[in-house]
């Protein structure tokens, strides 16, 4: 390997002392300064400015019509059309789940039940979301195709306790899914 | 050559190596071993660590053959004709000519030079097609059956099956969630008609409730009507069900079997000591199963046993030593609680003084027990004997686990033989203070409220918050089963060990460990040892039948140490069964 040296650039006096950049950067800064109070930044309108440079003014506006598809927020169980459960409680998500933050209490279906014969479900559903690291092994991994990765990014709360999503919130979050594979429809 | 052809003559032929041990030379994946003669095939192939894929067989049942999962491909040298010797290779064996057709492994037993291939594009399209036929039917409950991880369908389906279905047409419908007995589940939808729990309920439990009903795809395993499977060994059928179809109704959905840890343990519930695991997930047991022992209990356990540890996981289990102090029980150190019980006991004249220890307690237990009653100088020393009716099968008629282990250690013949004079000295008045270790006198020891309250000074030791620990001075805290490193002698005289599966609540002390403190207070010459080791360590020094025993080398199976001539009725059946050829045992 040849060695280059590298020579520094000879500047002039004026270049040396630097002034005339320094008030070059301040023209530019002042400009976009101007333009940002007059709503005219750069990329203001796809950034979905609030008016003024291109900041969004969160929570007050929010970027959820910008997010893909795939976004990966919170994890949640999902109903099917008829308003039935999808879990069963195999508890495979809680096995996967790299941080555990799931846990799961199952549970048999009472015999009086209108989805009695599908036998099994949670008692209890817990998602510590303080754990949770968002990688969507437990909605990958489901064979029911009950838990799934919601657009919620905002998960709040002031204490431990409030992260833990139980069953009734996680059913909140999911919703009702449809045009999934019904296993337990058919006449059975 | 001719040297050479006289040598190989002079050598004597594989197979009358093998026939002079009763043994005969068997290739299995082009390997040959020798085996003895009359093995199954598929026993023969385990021998050569070859496993082969099966449902039905099981080796303490009949083997009717009708899975046909442990198909293999059998070779036999060709029929020699008339006039011809049979030609033997450079290795003394003959050529084998392989059946075109595969033969069943479990239910063929092993000939001289036969050949054995478990692998192999036959065998394993014959596999592919059963496991196809058996999955035709089969629904896909996985995510809510509780074999799921334990299936033996799911696995061979993995290794042996051909990935998807081809089948278009609709599946049979089957009685689902049926109940049959206060412990078992049927889902007949589930069954591969494998036959082992019909087997296990004629052959072993002598109940022959459950068979086969309808034909061909309908057939489904069925109780007889107007019976239920109520039999006290009912799980067992559960646990030798390849598959779901056979559920326990105490461990239905309580857990995914991949979440428990496996502790080796043994059964307490009586004098047999059934070997057992016990199933734990975090703190908590799920369930416990029968471990193969063909000393104690060959694999099967009685529904009773291994439904009782639900009594250890309760809310009146004590977690701190009590002190009575102005009528109520209030909460102590150990050093405390220890020092007081010492103090109580020692303050009376050694005939005032009595111990009553449980048949429940380990041989380290039952030793500090002597050894406290020997610190105390009393001679009033017994066990609570607790006498039932054995079942015939795997119940001994003494329910303490380990009164052979108290006769050893305490060198008696009957060491409940006491229990009568303490009661009556309790109640005449004489005996003033009394040591109760792991019992509840007012329940089976027959003594009354009456009795106890005569007492100037009760200590007990107890698991449970109970009526007689409610008269005590002071109350120490004990462990239980499935808490506890221990050991027991059984009703044969076979010493077995328990392990700690769980801990106990509220971190309390070993049960040796409160009592060799105790022993401390009351004898300042005696050192409290390290470890429960060290226990066992001076009770093999001191009782020859312990001598050189440790924790370590009793092991899983236990190590028989002295012959109480006692037997175990379900072992002489099944060993009659073994000699009749009926079973490989």
């Amino acid at each position: 390997m040849a060695i280059v040296k590298v020579e520094r650039p000879k500047l002039s006096a004026g270049e040396k002392i630097y002034f005339g950049a320094i008030l070059k950067g301040m023209v530019i800064t002042l400009r976009h300064a101007f333009r940002s109070l007059a709503g005219k930044s750069t990329g203001a309108e796809t950034l979905k400015s609030s008016g003024i440079g291109v900041t969004m003014q969160y929570p007050e506006q929010k970027w959820d019509d910008q997010m893909p598809e795939y976004y990966r927020g919170a994890p949640a169980l999902v109903t099917d059309e008829q308003d039935r459960e999808r879990c069963v409680s195999c508890q495979l998500c809680e096995f996967i789940c790299p941080p555990k933050a799931i846990k799961i209490t199952p549970g048999e279906i009472p015999s009086d039940d209108e989805w009695a014969k599908v036998e099994k479900r949670p008692k209890e559903f817990e998602i510590d979301m303080i754990r949770c690291i968002y990688c969507g092994m437990c909605e990958e991994v489901c064979p029911e195709q009950a838990i799934y990765l919601r657009p919620d990014y905002a998960i709040t709360g002031t204490n431990r306790s409030e992260m833990v999503h139980d069953k009734k919130r996680l059913y909140e979050i999911g919703g009702k899914r449809v045009g999934l594979v019904n296993k337990w429809n058919e006449l059975k | 050559m001719s040297e050479d052809a006289t040598a190989t003559a002079e050598l004597k032929l594989p197979k009358d190596v093998a026939a002079e041990k009763g043994m005969v030379n068997v290739q299995i994946d082009g390997k040959w071993i020798q085996v003895p003669r009359g093995t199954r095939m598929i026993e023969a192939a385990k021998m050569a660590q070859k496993e082969i894929p099966h449902y039905c067989y099981h080796p303490k049942l009949s083997s009717p053959g009708n899975c046909r999962m442990c198909l293999v491909q059998m070779g036999m040298p060709p029929r020699p004709a008339p006039g011809e010797d049979p030609k033997y290779g450079e290795d003394g064996y003959q050529e084998i000519g392989w059946m075109p057709r595969p033969v069943i492994a479990c239910a063929n037993t092993v000939a001289e030079n036969m050949g054995i291939r478990t692998t192999g594009e036959l065998v394993e399209k014959t596999r592919e097609g059963v496991m196809e036929f058996l999955l035709i039917n089969h629904p896909l409950d996985c995510p809510i059956c509780d074999q799921a991880g334990e299936c033996k369908l799911q696995e061979f389906s993995v290794e042996h099956g051909r990935g998807q279905s081809r089948f278009k047409e609709d599946k049979i419908k089957k009685p689902k969630n049926v109940d049959i007995g206060k412990n078992i589940r049927l889902d007949d939808e589930r069954c591969i008609m494998c036959s082992r729990c019909i087997r296990f309920m004629d052959e072993v439990a002598e109940e022959p409730v459950l068979g086969f009903s309808q034909r061909g795809t309908h057939t489904s395993v069925t109780v007889h009507p107007g019976y239920r499977l109520d039999n006290n060994y009912s799980l067992n059928t559960a646990d030798i069900c390849p598959v779901g179809a056979l559920t326990s109704n105490d461990f239905r959905f309580q857990m995914r079997v991949w979440f428990l840890k496996e502790t080796k343990s043994i059964d307490l519930n009586c004098g047999t000591g059934c070997n057992t695991v016990i199933w734990t997930r975090g703190n908590e047991i799920f369930r416990v199963t029968p471990r193969q022992n063909d000393e104690v209990n060959s694999a099967w356990m009685p529904d009773s046993h291994r439904l009782a540890f639900h009594q250890l996981q309760t809310d009146d289990r004590l977690t701190a030593p009590l002190v009575l102090k102005d009528g109520k029980h209030v909460e102590t150190s150990w050093l405390e609680a220890t020092a007081k019980a010492a103090e109580v006991l020692a303050m009376r004249q050694p005939n005032e003084v009595a111990v009553i220890a449980s048949g429940r307690l380990s041989n380290e237990e039952l030793y500090l027990a002597r050894k406290i009653a020997g610190a105390l100088k009393t001679e009033l020393l017994s066990l609570v004997p607790r006498v039932g009716e054995s079942d015939g099968k795997l119940i001994s008629a003494d329910r303490n686990p380990n009164t052979t282990g108290a006769s050893l250690i305490w060198e008696s013949d009957d060491p409940g033989a006491k229990l009568d004079a303490i009661r009556e000295g309790v109640a005449a008045g004489k005996i003033k203070a009394l040591l109760c270790l792991g019992e509840d006198l007012l329940e089976e020891a027959g003594f009354k409220p009456t009795h106890l309250k005569k007492l100037d000074h009760l200590v007990v030791t107890h698991t449970h918050a109970n009526p007689t620990a409610a008269h005590a001075a002071v109350v120490l805290p004990g462990v239980g089963f499935a808490e506890k490193r221990a050991t027991y002698v059984n009703v044969t005289g076979r010493l077995q060990r328990t392990n700690q599966a769980v801990i106990a609540p509220g971190g309390v002390r070993d049960d040796w460990e409160s009592l060799a403190c105790l022993l401390a207070k009351l004898d300042p010459d005696y050192e409290v040892p390290a470890s429960m080791d060290g226990v066992i360590g001076a009770l093999g020094g001191e009782i020859e039948a312990f001598q050189g025993q440790s924790f370590g080398k009793i092991g899983d199976l236990g190590v028989q140490i002295t012959d109480t001539g006692v037997t175990i009725p379900l072992l002489e059946q099944e060993r009659a069964r073994i000699a009749s050829g009926q079973i490989v045992g």
